[in-house]
């Protein structure tokens, strides 16, 4: 709006006051350069890789989506409060980890296991914010810490209880084929299979965009990511807000640990390191600030989606594998420059 | 102008430099030319047959850059080359992220499947959903147990408690009284049984070792720690080629007398072998495990050929010392034993 001469403001009419087209308001979104990344991805490996665009081919790259997007939805509006979280992606296995053994330990309905999960999950999520505001200590100390410990005590617990790496089978108790369907169950809809994490993913995506442009606590995020301590003067519960989102993390963590639990009905206790590299790159590409301040859960769906394509079109293309991480950082750095790109000329013509 | 000229000239003089060095500083053993003779000596692989280029995928547990698992797929590739084969190699040592490859296999509708079953439980629905679809699938190198029941062809691999009974025996045959084995992936249920076998059979006293196989120094560390703490251990056992060499060391820096025998074979381990700083080794010959694969899913794409009855077709244990260490050396040395 500031930019010079960039905008024709009528005699004697207020600028502010000026009608901004659709168009232009679109190109404001801080998606939209995401979006562009991705019909780009889209289009190369539609052209490179023959199978790619099969129907059943785009219900594996949308589940390959789904699961990285449950998590970079939280992610995002955690990176938009200007916070990191290194144990969300050790926390989903830790989730799935909690439900099976209860479950299996006190021969209980599974949803009993399920809902303690979600309590102890909670309160991984809980410890994050509590000890982050409480000390003051940069979240990526804190979280570290926390990563290193769930990952020590995956691996305790497991092998304390069940004599192993994995779970005991909980496929067999009461409950499990409920949950299943709540929680790993798909349509299948001509030949294309789609699995009910995207429709969790949808909801969760939904649920994240509502807070963050129409609720208070919304408001509170950006105002807390962009400068806490000017937050806290205009009295922001700048505490309260960061308790809120690392939550929000811890049940999007729980929704994917019960999800891996009952596709799998077991779960091996030393999966999930480096996942959440993958949450964090998924909202950076979306158009997440490190920074904080800046940023939106739909774009990190669409970072989701160029992440699911990206590594599951290397696939399709048939590339040597050796060079598959190679090819995978290469084209998300395209993606990302691209995204940056188009979000530039979009701020120069506003 | 002149900086610039002086920028190129020095540049040219250091390139110059480089190349003289390089030319001068020939070496007359090992190095790429040494490999690319080795590789003329190998037999290039060429098709052999006219039956249609089949699409085969292997899909693994496999970590990046793991050795074993590269002499697995030299084995495949051989054999894909002389069968007609289009060969695809796909990995990930996460279960999850594993079945995706699977998946996408399927989705690219392949002519047959090769997965190792590491993690079965992670893999159980989607192998059934590429047998359902008219996949042939045959399993390689873990899953002896599952195989059959997940509705694969043939399992190829080595059982690993006939393994570790097999390094049991040959722990007695040394006369060895008091042994140590080391596991380097907690919990990986193979390696357990490893130990477990080679302790039904020992004679002496076995002990388990647990160490973090991904962090060297700390497996060096760990067996050097136990080598001090008890001088009467006569033989440490690890369970991956490259563990043995980080025993060796620990073995020089604890002043231990202990024999270090080990799974697995690398050219290094071949070289320790021939040189006496190890005792033996178990091959499980992950080259047969790929080659054997490929090669009968082909045959039963053109022959409808099964092997092994419905039970494991075993490629180890090979119980190699130094008596077969310099015949070997080649193999190794090229990669593909």
């Amino acid at each position: 709006m500031t930019a010079p001469g960039s905008t024709a403001v009528p005699d004697g009419a207020d600028e502010r006051l000026l009608r901004t087209s659709p168009l232009r308001k679109l190109l404001g979104r801080p998606e939209l350069g995401s979006v562009v990344g991705a019909v780009a991805v889209f289009v190369f490996f539609a052209l490179v890789a023959d199978s790619f665009l099969e129907t059943s081919s785009i219900g594996t790259v949308l589940y390959a989506a789904s699961t990285i997007g449950i998590m970079a939805a939280p992610v995002a509006l955690l990176m938009i409060g200007g916070e990191f979280d290194l144990s969300a992606g050790v926390m989903v296995t830790s989730s799935a980890l909690v439900s099976s053994m209860f479950s299996y330990q006190m021969t209980a309905n599974v949803w009993v296991g399920v809902f303690v999960s979600l309590l102890v999950t909670l309160g991984f999520g809980a410890f994050n914010g509590f000890v982050l505001t409480r000390t003051r200590l940069p979240s990526f100390i804190i979280t570290l810490g926390t990563f290193l410990m769930l990952t020590g005590l995956n691996l305790g617990f497991t092998k304390l209880i069940s004599g192993t790496v994995s779970t005991k089978t909980i496929g067999d108790m009461e409950g499990f084929s409920s949950a299943r369907k709540v929680f790993a169950s798909y349509l299948t809809l001509g030949n294309v299979e789609l699995k009910v994490t995207i429709l969790w993913w949808a909801a969760l995506v939904a649920l994240a965009t509502w807070i963050l442009i129409r609720t208070r606590f919304g408001n509170w995020i950006f105002a807390v990511g962009g400068d806490a301590g000017a937050a806290r003067a205009v009295g922001v519960p700048v505490i309260r807000t960061k308790i809120g989102l690392y939550l929000g993390v811890a049940f999007a963590a729980w929704v994917s640990g019960q999800h891996l639990l009952f596709s799998y009905d077991v779960v091996q206790s030393g999966e999930g390191v480096g996942n959440e590299l993958t949450y964090i790159i998924a909202a950076v590409i979306g158009g997440c600030l490190i920074t904080g301040g800046y940023g939106s859960a739909i774009g990190a769906a669409v970072g989701a989606v160029i992440f699911g394509m990206t590594s599951k079109g290397i696939v399709y293309a048939e590339w040597d594998p050796d060079w598959f991480k190679f090819f995978l950082g290469a084209m998300l750095l395209l993606a990302t420059l691209l995204n940056a790109w188009v979000r530039k000329r979009a701020e120069a013509t506003t | 102008m002149a900086r610039v000229r002086t920028g190129v000239r020095a540049m040219g003089a250091v390139l110059a430099a480089v190349l003289g060095v390089s030319l001068m500083g020939c070496s007359s053993t090992g190095g790429k030319r040494a490999e690319e003779r080795a590789a003329e000596e190998a037999a290039v692989g060429r098709s052999a047959v006219n039956t249609p280029r089949w699409t085969f995928a292997m899909v693994t547990h496999s970590g990046d850059g793991d050795t074993f698992w590269d002499i697995v797929k030299k084995g495949a590739e051989q054999a894909a080359a002389k069968d007609n084969i289009n060969f695809l190699y796909m990995h990930n040592d996460e279960g999850q992220q594993q079945a995706e490859l699977v998946q996408t296999a399927i989705d690219k509708k392949v002519d047959g499947l090769i997965v190792s079953l590491a993690k079965p439980d992670s893999m159980k629905t989607v192998v059934a959903k590429a047998v359902k679809a008219g996949i042939p699938v045959i399993t390689v190198n873990s899953g002896s147990a599952e195989s059959e029941r997940f509705g694969a062809l043939t399992h190829i691999g080595q059982d690993e408690s006939i393994a570790g009974e097999a390094v049991g025996d040959e722990l007695n045959a040394r006369g060895r009284k008091k042994v140590l084995c080391v596991l380097h992936e907690q919990g990986n249920v193979g390696h357990e049984q490893r130990c477990a076998g080679a302790k039904k059979t020992f004679d002496g006293t076995l002990r388990n070792l647990y160490v973090d196989g991904t962090n060297m120094p700390d497996v060096q560390a760990s067996i050097e720690a136990k080598l001090d703490s008890d001088k009467s251990i006569d033989a440490v056992v690890t369970l991956g080629a490259p563990f043995a060499a980080a025993a060796v060391k620990a073995k020089r820096t604890a002043g231990s007398k202990a024999e270090i025998d080990t799974f697995d074979l690398n050219a290094s381990v071949a070289a320790g072998l021939a040189d006496k700083t190890l005792g033996f080794s178990v091959d499980q010959q992950p080259y047969l495990q790929g080659y054997e694969a490929v090669d009968l899913l082909w045959l039963h794409r053109f022959n409808q050929n099964v092997l092994g009855g419905g039970r494991p077709v075993l490629t180890g244990p090979q119980v190699v010392t130094a008596d077969d260490a310099e015949e070997l050396a080649q193999y190794t040395n090229r990669g593909t034993r």
